[in-house]
């Protein structure tokens, strides 16, 4: 069955591929779309200029420091609100109109804020990720079972104990599946930074190529951004995995997308 | 010794701004080493009169004593078994049934062996390493048993433990509960909505009358220990009993809003 599966999906993303290529040159224009080749070619003269390496590295320093800058704070403030109640409803109208702007019109105020370095992008990125761990966290705290807190209290567990041995791992689906969710705005988040204004990336490549009209290199570009992308699914899912095994297998978010 | 006092106990509580008495004026002494079981209507306040004696909750009016003295707060030498069996899902059954003692502070080794060895009295040597989902029902309910047992409290508050059984696994969950009871003796007060499992358990039975909840009669129950729960239903003495409550029950029942 996993054999059939795979063998499908490779035959369909060969299909595509040859289709285009084959497509390429006669019904549509390459220079508008470029080919799988053009692609290709283009690709591995990166690899061995060791360009795409360098700028890759850029994009991925940028989104991994800030999905991590982003999901400590929105993990840390999602704690301390679950718990004070109060604040939590006095600040509620004013997170949930931060939350409403979008990202792109902070994008060149953070440029002037933060340079054109790659700060500019970690803020960025880490604004996109806070929000969701914040709520993941906050909503996964709210909703334990309070009979899950009552029993270890009658237990004699402290407060202490309570948290770290109840509520945390309670609300542990809801902060995975918010970190799951983080990865990839995180990259949306670096990339949009290095649209606006930037002097190195794999954002800045794709909007510099656009620019020139080289639409091979743009494509090659966003390929390189889908297959990390990708990769970063496969392996949050199999940490999803092994962090929620307690729970039924098909309940678990990632056995209900395609594997 | 008493073990339990509670006298003139009353809980209201709010809903939709209307105050509604779930328990009114319950009066109630339970000795160490009794084994008490409650019955009565469904929403009588049962379960409302185990949270006030683990201290969850407060009583509006009266008092609770425990060993005498007054209480205040959760009392934790108090153990609760609730209806849900409310076993941690994220933890294995052994890690379940370790809890309380990992929370005491017990050191690892020692938490393994007294936990390994209810696991292995109550049937279940095998399924450590499970998880709850991975459980059945009856399982489930006998982890959340030996989960209280294991840290030894005195007293043991149980819930409707085996209301969503089916029949046998009840049977065999009461003459297992009864087994372990023998031999530990502690305190036991154990709600139930099915009084045929109230006199098989029981050293006396109380029925509450339908709401507001209060003590509408305690009956001891004539029966020598040890019990043989497959079979009490033949004795004549068993069956007197029952009427007698039934009675008694039948009357609150249908006083109750169904």
């Amino acid at each position: 069955m996993r054999l059939r599966l795979l063998a499908w999906r490779l035959g369909f993303g060969l299909a595509v591929l040859v289709l285009w290529e084959a497509a390429a040159g006669r019904v549509i224009d390459p220079f508008w779309f470029s080919s799988p080749l053009r692609i290709a070619r283009h690709l591995i003269e990166w690899v061995r200029e060791g360009t795409l390496f360098g700028h890759l590295l850029v994009t991925l320093r940028e989104t991994f420091l800030g999905f991590v800058l982003g999901s400590v704070a929105g993990i840390a403030v999602g704690v301390a609100l679950s718990r004070l109640e109060f604040v939590a409803r006095v600040l509620d109208p004013f997170i949930v109109a931060a939350n409403g702007i979008p990202r792109v019109a902070l994008a060149p105020l953070f440029i002037i804020w933060f340079g054109i370095g790659e700060l500019s992008k970690i803020v960025l990125a880490s604004t996109l990720t806070f929000f969701l761990t914040f709520y993941g966290t906050f909503s996964g705290l709210r909703a334990v079972e309070p009979a899950y807190q009552e029993i270890a209290r009658v237990m004699g567990a402290s407060e202490r104990q309570i948290f770290f041995k109840v509520s945390l791992p309670a609300a542990a689906p809801w902060i995975v599946s918010a970190l799951k969710v983080g990865v990839p705005f995180s990259l949306i988040g670096a990339i949009i930074g290095e649209f606006m204004a930037a002097s190195r990336g794999l954002g800045y490549m794709i909007q510099f190529s656009t620019n020139q009209f080289d639409t091979t290199a743009a494509v090659s570009g966003i390929l390189v951004l889908m297959v990390c992308v990708m990769l970063f699914n496969g392996v949050l899912n199999r940490l999803e995995r092994y962090v929620l095994r307690w729970r039924p297998r098909e309940r678990t978010a990632s056995a209900r997308e395609l594997q | 010794m008493t073990m339990l006092s509670l006298s003139d106990v009353s809980r209201d509580f709010i809903t939709r701004g209307k105050t509604i008495q779930a328990m009114a004026g319950v009066s109630l002494d339970v000795s160490a080493g009794e084994f008490l079981t409650v019955v009565g209507p469904s929403g009588c306040g049962k379960s409302t009169l185990l949270n006030i004696v683990c201290g969850l909750l407060a009583p509006s009016r009266g008092s609770v004593l425990y060993k005498g003295a007054r209480l205040t707060g959760v009392n934790t030498e108090i153990g609760y078994v609730t209806q849900a069996d409310n076993l941690y899902p994220w933890r294995t059954l052994r890690e379940n049934v370790e809890f309380p003692l990992e929370i005491r502070g017990v050191a690892r080794g020692e938490r393994r062996a007294r936990a390994a060895a209810l696991i292995e009295r109550v049937g279940l040597a095998g399924f450590e390493d499970h998880y709850p989902y991975e459980l059945s029902g009856g399982m489930r309910q006998r982890a959340n048993i030996i989960r209280t047992l294991v840290y030894d409290p005195e007293v043991i508050l149980m819930d409707e433990p085996f209301g969503p059984l089916d029949a046998q696994t009840r049977l065999l969950l009461q003459d297992q509960l009864l087994k372990l009871w023998d031999g530990a003796r502690k305190t036991i007060v154990f709600i139930t909505h099915d009084l045929g499992e109230a006199v098989a358990l029981a050293d006396r039975v109380v029925v509450m009358t339908a709401r507001p909840g209060t003590v509408r009669r305690i009956c001891p129950v004539p029966l020598e220990r040890p019990r043989d729960v497959f079979h009490l239903h033949d004795d004549e003495r068993f069956r007197q009993t029952y009427d007698t409550l039934w009675d008694d029950l039948e009357a609150e029942v249908r006083r109750a809003p169904a």
